[in-house]
C-alpha cells in the first residue's frame, strides 16, 4: 500500500480533504441551525410567526418558512459549485499524479 | 356510506406524528367511474410497459439490474430521485393539510426537504465512490461482511416494509376513490405493475417510470399553482386575503396552529425527517445509477431543487383549494355542510381530495383526469423504487454476500433478485389487503425513524469515523432499530390510537422516537467501538485509511458498467 501512503502525503490530496471536509461540515451545521431554529420558532414563538407584514394578511412566517426551503437549495448549490470548480480539479491532479 | 378512516391514514402518512387530524375527515364516497382519468392512466401504463420492454432487452448483467449500468446522467437521476421521493402522500397529504390548517402544511414541507442538503454535503459522493449496488457495500467496506450485511439488510427491509405497507394501503384507498375501482383490485393492480416493472426492467425501467412521473407531477402541479395565482393577479397577498376570509379559522391559518404543541416532539420529528432521508435504502440506491461521484453530487442538487419547488407549489395549491374548493357546493357534501357550516370540513372525500377537486375547479374534467392519473403514476413510481431496494437487499446483501460469501454467480444473483421482487410484491398485496381498515398512519413515520436510527448512524460513522468497529456498528445499529420500533409502539399514535389503550396511558409521550433512538444508536456505536479490543476491531480501524482515500478521490471506485 505504498501508493496509499503516497496519496496521503500529496499536498493536493491534503488540500482537497481539508477544504471539502470543512465546507461540508460547516454547511451541514448551517442547515441544522436554520432548520432547528425554524422548528424552535414554531414550537416556542408561534405568535411571532403570525405577525402580519405591513397592513396585509401575509405574515412574517410565510417568507421565513419559504426561505428555509430556498436556503436548503442555495446551500446545496454553494457546495456543488465549489466542488465542481475546485475539488474536481484537485481530484484530477491527485488521480493523475498517483497512478500506480 | 362507508367510513373512510384511511383518508386520515394517507394524510397522516405524510406527517408521521400527528394524530389529531384523524377525527376531522370522514364521509367520503366512491366516485363514479372516471373515464378520462382511466384513459390517461391506461396511456401512462402503456408507455411504461413499452419502456419496461425496452429496458428488459438491455438488462443482462447485475449492474444493469441494480444500477441501470451506471448510465443515468446527473440531471436524469435528479428527476428520478425527485420521482422516487415525492409520494402521493406528500402531494395530496400536504396540500390537504394546508387546506385544513394553512401554515402547518408548510412546516411539514420544510421538514421533508431539509434532509437533502445533508445528503449532498456528507453522503452522496462518498457513497458513490465506495459502493456498487446497495448502501451496505459502503458500510461493510472495511468491516465484517457477514454481520454488517445482515444489519443493513434488516434495516433496509424493515424500512421498506413499513413504507411499502403505508403506500399500498394509501394507494388502494386513493384509487378506489379516484377511479371507482374496488379496493382489492386497486391493490392487486399496483402490486402487479410494480412486479412487472422491477422483475423485467430492473433499475432501468424503475428509473424511467420515476422520471416520467416526476415530469408529469411537476408540470401538473405547476399548472394548478399558476392557474390559482392567475385568478389572483399573481398576487399571493390577494390569495391569502381571500383564503383568510373564507376559512373558518380566519387569520389563524397564517401562523403555526395546534399541530405542533410539544417542543420535544417537534424536535424529534425534525430529526427523523432530516436524517431519515439520508438513510432511506431506495433513495441511497439511486446514487449508484450515475457514472461517478461528480454526477451523484449534481443529481442531488437537481433533486433538491425539484423537491423544494414542488413543496412550494403544494402550499399554493392548498391555499388555492381553500378559496376555490371550499366555496363551491359542487365539491362539498351537503349534509356535512348543513351540520358544520364549514366548507373546509364538508369537502367530498376528505381533505386529501383538496388538490384533486382543485384540478377540476381550475382545469375541468379533463385536467381532473390528468391529475388522478398522475396520482396513480406517483404511487407506482414510489412502490417500484421500494420493491427494487428491498429485492437488492435480499439478493445482493443476503444471498450473494452472506450466503454465497461474495462468490455468487451473477445470473443466479439476478434470478434471486427477481424471485425476491415477486415475493415482496405478493407480500405487499397481501399486507395491503390485511391492513385495509387499520390505521397505518404511523408507518411512514416509523420508516423514517428507523432509517434515521439504524441506517444513517452506521453509514455516516463508517464513512467518517476511523474508530468504528464491526461490533460497535452491529450493536449500535440494532439498538437504534429496536429502540425506534419500541418507541413507536409505546407512543400515543400506536399505544392509544391503534392498540386502543386509554388516552394518556402511552408510556412514551413523544410521537416520533428519533430523539432518543438516534441518540442511543450513536452512543452505542461509539461506546462499543472504543471498548472493542478484538482482533477484528484492529483490522476494522486499519482499513480506514484506504477507505477514506477512495471515498475522497474515487480511486478504485466501481465503474458501475460491468461490460
Amino acid at each position: 500500500m505504498s501508493n496509499l501512503a503516497k496519496i496521503e502525503r500529496d499536498p493536493n490530496y491534503q488540500e482537497l480533504v481539508r477544504r471539502r471536509s470543512s465546507l461540508g461540515w460547516m454547511l451541514s451545521g448551517v442547515m441544522l441551525v436554520i432548520y432547528f431554529g425554524f422548528i424552535l420558532l414554531v414550537a416556542y414563538a408561534p405568535k411571532f410567526l403570525g405577525i402580519p407584514l405591513g397592513s396585509g394578511v401575509t405574515t412574517i412566517g410565510i417568507p421565513i418558512g419559504l426561505s428555509v426551503i430556498v436556503l436548503a437549495f442555495v446551500l446545496t448549490g454553494i457546495y456543488v459549485r465549489q466542488a465542481n470548480s475546485s475539488y474536481d480539479v484537485l481530484i484530477r491532479k491527485v488521480v493523475e499524479e498517483n497512478r500506480p | 356510506m362507508k367510513k373512510f378512516s384511511w383518508l386520515s391514514a394517507i394524510l397522516l402518512a405524510s406527517m408521521p406524528t400527528i394524530a389529531l387530524a384523524a377525527g376531522s375527515i370522514d364521509g367520503g364516497s366512491k366516485q363514479a367511474t372516471n373515464w378520462s382519468a382511466i384513459g390517461m392512466f391506461v396511456g401512462f401504463v402503456g408507455l411504461t410497459l413499452v419502456i419496461t420492454y425496452w429496458a428488459a432487452k438491455r438488462t443482462a448483467s447485475a449492474a444493469d439490474f441494480y444500477s441501470a449500468g451506471g448510465g443515468i446522467t446527473g440531471f436524469q437521476n435528479g428527476l428520478a430521485i425527485a420521482g422516487d421521493y415525492m409520494s402521493a402522500a406528500s402531494f395530496l397529504g400536504i396540500s390537504g393539510l394546508v387546506y385544513t390548517s394553512g401554515y402547518d402544511g408548510l412546516i411539514y414541507s420544510v421538514g421533508w426537504l431539509v434532509g437533502w442538503p445533508i445528503v449532498t454535503f456528507l453522503i452522496a459522493e462518498q457513497l458513490r465512490n465506495l459502493g456498487k449496488f446497495t448502501f451496505a457495500d459502503v458500510t461493510s467496506f472495511r468491516l465484517g461482511q457477514t454481520e454488517i450485511r445482515i444489519l443493513a439488510a434488516c434495516g433496509s427491509l424493515v424500512t421498506v416494509a413499513f413504507y411499502l405497507i403505508a403506500q399500498m394501503v394509501g394507494a388502494g384507498k386513493l384509487i378506489q376513490l379516484l377511479f371507482g375501482l374496488d379496493y382489492w383490485i386497486a391493490v392487486v393492480l399496483v402490486g402487479g405493475l410494480m412486479m412487472i416493472y422491477v422483475t423485467f426492467g430492473g433499475m432501468k425501467a424503475t428509473t424511467w417510470v420515476q422520471i416520467i412521473k416526476a415530469v408529469l407531477l411537476l408540470s401538473g402541479a405547476t399548472f394548478m399553482a399558476a392557474a390559482v395565482l392567475y385568478k389572483y393577479g399573481f398576487s399571493p397577498e390577494a390569495l391569502f386575503a381571500k383564503a383568510t376570509e373564507v376559512h373558518p379559522k380566519k387569520l389563524a391559518i397564517m401562523e403555526p396552529g395546534s399541530l405542533i404543541s410539544n417542543p420535544l416532539s417537534a424536535v424529534s420529528l425534525g430529526l427523523a425527517l432530516m436524517f431519515g432521508t439520508a438513510g432511506l435504502p431506495h433513495i441511497l440506491m439511486r446514487f449508484f445509477t450515475v457514472k461517478d461521484a461528480q454526477a451523484a453530487r449534481k443529481s442531488v442538487f437537481y433533486a433538491t431543487g425539484f423537491i423544494g419547488y414542488f413543496y412550494i407549489l403544494t402550499f399554493i395549491i392548498g391555499f388555492g383549494a381553500i378559496t376555490l374548493v371550499s366555496t363551491d357546493a359542487m365539491f362539498l357534501d351537503g349534509s356535512i355542510l348543513e351540520k358544520t357550516k364549514s366548507g373546509i370540513a364538508a369537502i367530498k372525500g376528505g381533505s386529501n381530495m383538496a388538490a384533486i377537486h382543485l384540478a377540476n375547479a381550475v382545469g375541468g374534467n379533463l385536467f381532473l383526469g390528468f391529475i388522478s392519473a398522475v396520482a396513480f403514476a406517483t404511487i407506482l413510481a414510489v412502490v417500484s423504487g421500494l420493491a427494487l431496494a428491498g429485492a437488492s437487499s435480499i439478493s445482493h446483501d443476503l444471498y450473494a454476500m452472506v450466503i454465497k460469501g461474495g462468490n455468487a454467480n451473477e445470473q443466479d444473483e439476478i434470478r434471486v433478485s427477481k424471485i425476491a421482487t415477486l415475493v415482496l410484491g405478493v407480500l405487499a398485496i397481501f399486507l395491503g389487503i390485511v391492513f385495509e381498515n387499520q390505521n397505518v398512519a404511523f408507518m411512514v413515520g416509523l420508516a423514517f425513524a428507523i432509517a434515521a436510527s439504524c441506517n444513517f448512524p452506521v453509514l455516516v460513522m463508517s464513512i467518517f469515523w476511523r474508530g468504528l468497529t464491526t461490533r460497535g456498528a452491529v450493536i449500535g445499529g440494532f439498538l437504534g432499530l429496536a429502540s425506534a420500533v419500541l418507541g413507536v409502539v409505546l407512543s400515543p399514535a400506536v399505544w392509544e390510537a391503534t392498540l386502543g389503550f386509554a388516552k394518556g396511558s402511552a408510556p412514551i409521550k413523544l410521537d416520533n422516537p428519533a430523539l432518543f433512538s438516534m441518540a442511543l444508536a450513536f452512543a452505542g456505536i461509539w461506546l462499543v467501538s472504543i471498548l472493542d479490543r478484538s482482533k477484528r476491531a484492529a483490522a476494522d480501524r486499519d482499513g480506514f485509511d484506504a477507505q477514506y482515500v477512495r471515498s475522497q478521490t474515487g480511486i478504485g471506485a466501481a465503474s458501475a458498467t460491468a461490460h
